[in-house]
């Protein structure tokens, strides 16, 4: 891979190239003070125990910004993890913390300004993926991608969202799908992949024992890993459907902070499993998904989920460990590239090492794998704003080169909005490799032999 | 003399009862905010080992930071270790403490004390200079940060001239200049009222974030 700037990328120091100045996107049209209150009361009301105890035990150290890779990429201090809090940590030290009364009547903490909002958009949004690596670093143990998530809330509420996401978010909150990927589209898709790949694509069954979803970018852009599910699922001998009532797994509610638009989406899955019966929801190659369903989805639903919630990866490491999923060896070399939602956030880091496992490679581990993994730069949302490409891309370089480094020739990971930015980096730098499914690679070395149902 | 009794009485007392109260409402300030229920199934119920765990490993960055930390963190060891040393370690102190409390401990011996007390006066020089001149600490830094730093140095610099003590005797072996001593222990005294307000309170939130981040991670079954 080349290593130097790409000739258009304005962010790189030139003479004769000025660099532009931070578009701020707002929706709607209200006066500031509104948009601050909106901003102020969503922020207060999302201080619980665990915030308020990240908020007042950081000692301003630093270390954070050793982690993140949009810092590890530009060295700007601006993209330290915990100083794109600050408007947040400022809200809670004046409006919810020990001594909030003191500081406001005593003017010590200046109040939050809608023109600091503005000007925190770009870091809350476009520069965060939210993969939680700066909590691997912190001393104080501070989860701030989790706070990161929090603050968007209160970014929503106010309306200053980066536009791309916002229209992204609405959309699937209107459609169902932020890519059109709409009930319509998934049959004609389903229909045509059925007829294409000769593989039974099981839409709207009354039961099944598992019920499958799809990310959106899987439907309209890797439809390989419709067909490579479909495939498994066979071969593994489950009663399975897509619902036409809840099939889209990204969740972008959760990504822009629209806690009502998360819970519509997560809350159409849940109604779609428990309508056929479902003792599985299968969630897509899809980080973020893994983390608004898994981890967030039965919160939505406000009791326990009446089924399991399994990660492609998980759920293939089960079957494979079960034997009802048997593969053939595959050989050559491969490197994981962990989603940070799955892996270090989701707590599944093992599941794709037994599939490889299994698969008879060799894998070469990148520099820092698994719970450490460089975040691709595109997760969180990143990868739609479009004024964030080229930090998100020099971010991604330094994952580039980690895999260049294993000398694997293949690379694999089990995510489809991480492949997105691959297949992004990929035409930018010109990298020699592609980013392949983990999914895609088992049904393409299924064994003959029908698995142990 | 009037000032050492009053900072050995009143100012004692005050700052003591600053230090213990604003901590608790710092604690409290914290707990009393509402934990939303979890209902997602976790995959492990471990989450007070979690908690233990957190707080134990966080002690050290993971192997791939080090590169880029290990000065810093050294550092921070050093500053540590050596304030531990010169409070717990040092006769004088050890007889402050029993004096108040009634409780003691052997002392350590003369030249480990010089090494704490020089392992701090390097620490506190060290984050000084280190928030002066690294851009990310730069930009973060705010008047705790440097209040903080300021009160910290204080009762070392007039601990300093107290010195004249010989280290291996029992306290006081001689009738000190009451001056001096005086102005040690209000400055001591400011690093308590100052404490539960500023980040010098990690000495005991460090528990509560690593813990709770501990729990939760582990109730997801990640690594941390």
């Amino acid at each position: 891979m080349n290593g130097a700037p790409h000739p258009l990328d304005l962010e790189s120091p030139r003479l004769s190239v000025k660099k532009p100045e931070v578009r701020v996107d707002r929706q709607g049209e209200r006066p500031d003070d509104e948009r601050l209150a909106a901003a102020m009361t969503s922020f207060v009301g999302d201080f619980g125990r665990a915030a308020a105890a990240y908020m007042e035990s950081c000692i301003r150290c630093g270390n954070c910004a050793e982690a993140c890779h949009f810092y590890l990429a530009t060295n700007d201090p601006k993209f330290t993890p915990i100083w794109k809090l600050e408007p947040f940590r400022r809200a809670y030290e004046r409006e919810a913390g020990p001594f909030a009364w003191l500081y406001r009547t005593l003017g010590l903490k200046a109040a939050v300004t809608v023109a600091e909002l503005e000007r925190w958009q770009e870091l809350i949004y476009d520069s965060c993926t939210m993969c939680g690596r700066c909590t691997m670093i912190c001393p104080m143990g501070i989860d701030i991608a989790g706070l990161v998530g929090l603050a968007r809330h209160g970014m929503f509420k106010a309306g200053l969202v980066p536009h791309e996401l916002w229209a992204v978010a609405e959309r699937a909150e209107r459609e169902g799908s932020p890519l059109g990927a709409t009930p319509k589209v998934l049959k004609e898709r389903l229909e045509w992949l059925a007829d294409e790949h000769e593989v039974p694509m099981r839409l709207d069954q009354p039961e099944a024992e598992v019920l499958v979803t799809f990310s959106s970018i899987e439907i309209m852009k890797y439809p390989q890993s419709l067909v490579a599910t479909a495939r498994v699922l066979e071969h593994a001998g489950y009663g399975w459907t897509v619902s036409s009532a809840g099939y889209e797994a990204t969740n972008f509610g959760m990504l822009s902070g629209n806690s009502d638009w998360q819970r519509h989406a997560s809350l159409k899955l849940i109604e779609a499993a428990i309508a056929c019966k479902a003792k599985i929801l299968l969630l897509p190659e899809c980080g973020h998904a893994y983390t608004a369903l898994r981890w967030q989805g039965a919160n939505m639903l406000g009791r326990p989920l009446p089924f399991r919630v399994l990660h492609v990866s998980e759920f293939l490491a089960e079957n494979v460990a079960s034997g009802r999923i048997r593969l053939r060896r595959a050989g050559g070399t491969v490197t994981f590239h962990d989603p940070c939602q799955v892996s270090r956030r989701g707590g599944a880091t093992r599941a794709p090492r037994v599939v490889l496992e299994a698969l008879g490679v060799e894998l070469r581990e990148t520099a820092d794998a698994g719970d450490l993994a460089l975040c691709c730069g595109g997760g969180g949302g990143v990868i739609t704003v479009h004024r964030a490409d080229a930090v998100r891309r020099w971010a991604l370089r330094l994952k580039m080169r980690q895999i260049d480094a294993t000398g694997a020739a293949r690379a694999l990971t089990s995510c489809s909005n991480c492949r997105q930015s691959f297949d992004d980096g990929r035409a930018h730098f010109g990298w020699d490799k592609r980013m392949g499914s983990l999914l895609e690679m088992v049904a393409d070395h299924l064994s003959a032999a029908p698995g142990a149902a | 003399m009037a000032l050492l009794e009053f900072a050995r009485g009143p100012a004692l007392w005050f700052s003591l009862a600053v230090f213990l109260l604003g901590s608790t409402w710092r604690l409290w300030a914290i707990f009393r905010r509402p934990a939303r229920p979890d209902y997602a199934e976790p995959r492990s119920s471990a989450a007070l080992a979690g908690a233990l765990r957190a707080i134990v490993t966080r002690m050290w960055h993971p192997r791939t930071f080090r590169d880029r930390t290990l000065v810093r963190t050294l550092n921070a060891y050093g500053f540590h270790i050596g304030l531990a040393i010169v409070f717990f370690g040092f006769v004088p102190h050890i007889a402050f403490v029993e004096r108040l409390t009634g409780l003691s401990w052997p002392a350590l011996p003369g030249w480990l004390f010089v090494v704490g007390v020089a392992l701090t006066f390097i620490g506190l020089v060290y984050v000084f200079f280190a928030r002066l001149t690294s851009p990310v600490q730069r930009l973060l830094s705010n008047f705790d940060d440097w209040f903080s730093w300021f009160v910290t140095l204080l009762p070392m610099l007039t601990g300093m001239a107290v010195l004249s003590l010989p280290f291996a005797m029992r306290y006081p072996p001689v009738p000190l200049d009451p001056m001096p001593v005086a102005i040690h222990l209000l400055s001591v005294e400011l690093l308590l009222v100052w404490l539960p307000f500023g980040k010098l309170s990690h000495a005991f939130l460090v528990f509560v974030s690593r813990g709770m981040t501990g729990a939760a991670f582990a109730r997801k079954g990640a690594g941390l």
